[in-house]
């Protein structure tokens, strides 16, 4: 007897629709090397210390690079690379991406080990909130609000440390962090509202309440309400003389550090303890952990509330990180983005790092580019993190599967 | 083990505008299996659910071994020894068996650390001592219906349930996996655990039970000892009235082929073949019923008929005419009635009046509108008529279809679809869910539809009604029809086999 199509089948079918897609996108890359990046001519120098740097031709390496990527194409169109195929793709990125530098920076230099490191720095607040995005959503609860509660604690924490100090500054944002989650749990766990409206309530919410703080009382009372020094980086012995990485790891800020140590412990709490196991449980299938006596609602609370308070670090890293002051919607979307690193690293902690991480390299790589004289307009670069979003959540991740309990508030029978 | 007896005295609850349980009093002791019997709506789930903790009690009390106790929280009734397995499995579909079963008494190490090794060996110790079978690694969405009540079992073994209650636990098994089950049964009664067992298969109570509670409209109307009493003196208590458990018919004169399937699949969404090559015909004046477990594809086979699903490849004709691309209403209009298997879903809109869903087949032919306007004195007066008709229980059919009973809406839908002239009739799950006095009503009513002239093909889980109801058994397994019998030349267990992908020995291929 025959059994139905095996799923192996069906797999391989949308397989091989990616593998096209991606030939083609290999295509395209090559079309702008050889169109864009051997337009300019002359060296780039990329400097990877203090004193030391390579340097690439620009024009050269984009004659290459589009030769090499037209290769690829052939041989991803023609047969494939198998298991390499993931591998081959995320070389052809950076290699792509190296000779965009070069081509930016010709004849001229630029700190690179700078920008990677300015990119971890930036990444933090995408970090933290993609991790409370993950435990409200492991819980079954969607939280769209995160741009919310970064926005809302940046502001607090910024004038609680310019009143009193950095650590109750940054305590002030945790506390305002906790306290939107508050909203979003009693409103979705409770009152059963539509998590995504009452998301979007607390989004406008903060924007409005901070915007308006910030025109009518830390405008007028900038020096005492809103003028701060940030954190400065701490070196870690040893391991920030490693070559390279150690400018890049190890020589940044307690949020860098914070951040590391949030995604470690998420992804333990997460898969090695009790308390993972049941917050994995309320969010797939809420009834099976509450017929065995789990309290899902209270750990649906507990959970957001600690979800709040890490974005609440995260908010904090606006003023007390980096900046030293609060701006009119300083995380101008950080929040969302945020979102998108949740999904690039299918709710799991390190993926979402990982996601945070290749936003945040837009950003770096935006704000270096813009000392250069590429001839692309600003407003196009300050595009680019959103632009890369969308290429990423649309074109490299397409259909995940969300926890399936989350948005579904849950009853006792 | 030491003994136990636990006890429900007057137990009253209340919903608004309901008494489910009505001054119930039940008792249950280890080492012996009761079972609840009744039909749905008669408050068997309710009870469970004040004993399980899920809802409080408005009157009466719960008693252990004499003392009187207060459930809160299932946490209280897994502690008193109270285990339940659920109709719906309540499992995590994407965790392996040692994780789903561990949920809520975690075995931990230092810093509350998950140990997950400890998990495994709990659960394969479970698992050896009652021959469950079971790995502890395998993911829950890859196990059979069968294993996942397996992974149920466990579970309540686990928390060292001294009273195990199963919510209709044979009504997603086949035939085999039912003596399989009974088995376990058998031997967690051995082991000196006492089991409650809820369903609405008379004859499953009497296979099994010790002593078996009727419940109707709320209240236990009897209590029985398997072998003093009989199914129909049981159906009687259950319904009130005595009840014709056979489907009373003369036997078939088939004429000529109706319905025809030539090799039909249907491919879902997903890439996978549901329905594979099926290919059969339905004649005039005959019932033929799918047989086979929930999810070998009857669901899409009938939709495919019904024209709610496109076919991957075969033909479908009515009368000699091709339908294979025409849309429902061109099936409709081709003289197809449709009973689908989703009452609230596919066969009512719930919002819309009684009335409103009589017509919702026919509202645009001459006889109900006229250009945009419709005729709502035509309409009333026809709803009138058929639930007059049909026995459709209602004081007021402008009313919601959502306040009628299951069974009450399936008179409607009934009533709508059988009501005019049609060729051929199909059915799918006809009477899931609706009590046995409605279930009589609907198999006197598709038997008439035969007498009449009509080609009717039914689908349905429930063995016993298709053995009773069908001149013509077809089986269903992973998509194939795997059989085509006579329902009065083979067994139950045969078919059982046919259900479960095996062939009963000495039967030639079909």
């Amino acid at each position: 007897m025959s059994t139905p199509a095996t799923p192996d089948l069906v797999v391989s079918a949308e397989q091989r629709k990616r593998a096209r897609s991606v030939g083609i996108a290999y295509l395209a890359l090559a079309v702008v090397c050889f169109v864009v990046f051997t337009r300019r001519a002359g060296d780039a120098g990329f400097k990877i210390s203090e004193s030391s740097q390579f340097t690439l031709p620009a024009q050269g390496f984009g004659w290459v690079l589009g030769i090499v990527l037209i290769a690829v194409a052939a041989g991803q169109l023609l047969r494939g690379f198998g298991k390499l195929s993931n591998v081959v793709l995320a070389l052809a990125t950076a290699a792509f991406f190296m000779s965009f530098l070069a081509w930016a920076a010709a004849g001229d230099s630029f700190s690179f080990v700078g920008m990677l490191q300015d990119t971890v720095s930036r990444s933090v607040p995408i970090t933290l909130g993609a991790i409370a995005g993950i435990l409200s959503e492991r819980s079954g609860v969607i939280n769209i609000s995160i741009e919310g509660m970064l926005l809302a604690s940046a502001c607090t924490s910024a004038i609680g440390a310019s009143l009193t100090n950095l650590w109750l500054g940054t305590l002030v944002g945790i506390v305002t962090g906790v306290a939107l989650a508050a909203v979003l749990a009693v409103m979705s766990i409770r009152y059963k509202v539509d998590q995504v409206i009452v998301g979007f309530a607390i989004n406008f919410f903060a924007l409005g309440v901070t915007s308006f703080i910030s025109f009518r009382v830390l405008v007028p009372n900038r020096d005492t309400m809103n003028n701060l020094l940030p954190v400065m980086p701490i070196r870690i012995p040893l391991f920030a003389d490693i070559p390279f990485f150690g400018q890049i790891l190890f020589d940044q800020t307690i949020f860098v550090y914070f951040s590391f140590a949030a995604v470690a412990l998420a992804t333990w709490g997460l898969y090695r303890t009790k308390w993972g196991l049941r917050t994995r449980a309320i969010g797939e299938y809420p009834r099976a952990a509450g017929t065995l006596g789990v309290d899902v609602n209270k750990l649906r609370y507990r959970n957001l509330l600690l979800a709040g308070a890490v974005a609440g670090v995260g908010g904090a890293w606006w003023p007390i990180g980096i900046v030293g002051r609060f701006d009119q919607n300083i995380t101008n979307g950080r929040g969302f983005i945020a979102l998108a690193a949740v999904i690039f690293g299918r709710w799991h902690p390190v993926g979402a790092m990982c996601g945070a991480l290749v936003f945040a390299l837009a950003e770096a790589v935006r704000l270096k580019i813009g000392n250069f004289d590429t001839g692309i307009p600003s407003e196009f670069l300050i595009m680019a993190p959103y632009l890369v979003t969308l290429v990423v959540v649309a074109g490299f991740i397409g259909a995940s599967r969300a926890p399936k309990a989350a948005g579904q508030p849950y009853e006792d029978q | 083990m030491h003994e136990m007896k636990f006890e429900l005295r007057g137990i009253t609850k209340r919903f608004p505008g309901i008494v489910a349980n009505d001054n119930v009093s039940l008792s249950v002791s280890t080492g012996e299996v009761l079972a609840l019997i009744g039909e749905n709506g008669a408050g068997k789930s309710t009870l469970m659910n004040v004993l399980y903790g899920l809802y409080r009690a408005d009157e009466g009390e719960l008693l252990i071994d004499g003392q009187a106790t207060q459930f809160s929280s299932p946490a209280d009734a897994i502690a008193a020894g109270i285990g339940m397995v659920h109709q719906h499995f309540r499992l995590v579909p994407v965790m392996t068996v040692a994780e789903t079963v561990v949920l809520g008494v975690e075995p931990t190490g230092r810093l509350g650390s998950l140990d997950i090794v400890e998990a495994r060996r709990m659960v394969r110790e479970v698992s050896d001592k009652y021959h469950l079978d079971l790995d502890p690694d395998a993911i829950i969405e890859d196990l059979s219906v069968g294993e996942r009540q397996r992974v149920e079992i466990v579970k309540v073994l686990m928390r060292d349930a001294k009273i195990v209650v199963f919510d209709e636990p044979t009504a997603v098994l086949t035939p085999s996996e039912i003596l399989e089950f009974f088995g376990i049964v058998r031997s967690l009664v051995a082991a000196g655990r006492g089991v409650i067992f809820i369903t609405h298969k008379l004859k499953e109570a009497l296979d099994i039970a010790d002593r078996i509670n009727v419940l109707r409209r709320g209240k236990v109307v009897g209590e029985a000892l398997p072998k003093n009493t009989s199914e129909s003196a049981i159906a009687e208590m259950m319904v009130g009235r005595a009840v014709l458990l056979v489907v009373d018919k003369v036997p078939a004169t088939p004429r000529e082929a109706m319905l025809t399937l030539t090799d039909v699949s249907v491919v879902d969404p997903d890439g996978r073949t549901t329905v594979d090559g099926a290919s059969f015909d339905v004649r005039v004046g005959e019932i033929v019923c799918v047989a086979g477990v929930q999810g070998n594809g009857q669901t899409e086979l009938v939709e495919a008929i019904a024209g709610m699903r496109r076919v991957a490849g075969g033909s479908i004709s009515l009368g000699g005419k091709n339908i294979t691309g025409a849309s429902p209403r061109e099936r409709h209009a081709a003289g197809m009635a449709h009973v689908p298997e989703d009452r609230q879903r596919q066969g009512l809109v719930t919002e819309l009046s009684i009335t409103e869903n009589l017509v919702l087949t026919r509202y645009h032919d001459a006889e109900f509108s006229q250009g945009i306007r419709m005729k709502w004195d035509v309409a009333n007066a026809k709803s009138r008529e058929l639930v007059a008709a049909y026995d459709i229980r209602t004081t007021d059919p402008s009313q919601p279809a959502s306040t009628l009973s299951g069974g009450n809406q399936q008179k409607v839908i009934v009533a709508r679809e059988l009501s005019r002239e049609t060729r051929v009739v199909v059915a799918a799950q006809p009477t899931r869910g609706i009590d046995v006095g409605s279930i009589e009503y609907v198999h006197a009513q598709i038997v008439k539809e035969r007498d009449a002239g009509r080609a009717v093909l039914v689908v349905s889980t429930e063995l016993d009604e298709v053995m009773s109801l069908a001149d013509r058994v077809l089986v269903m397994y992973r998509g194939k029809i795997v059989a085509d019998v006579d329902p009065k030349k083979v067994s139950h267990m045969d078919i059982g086999l046919y259900m479960a992908g095996s062939r009963p020995a000495g039967a030639v291929a079909s």
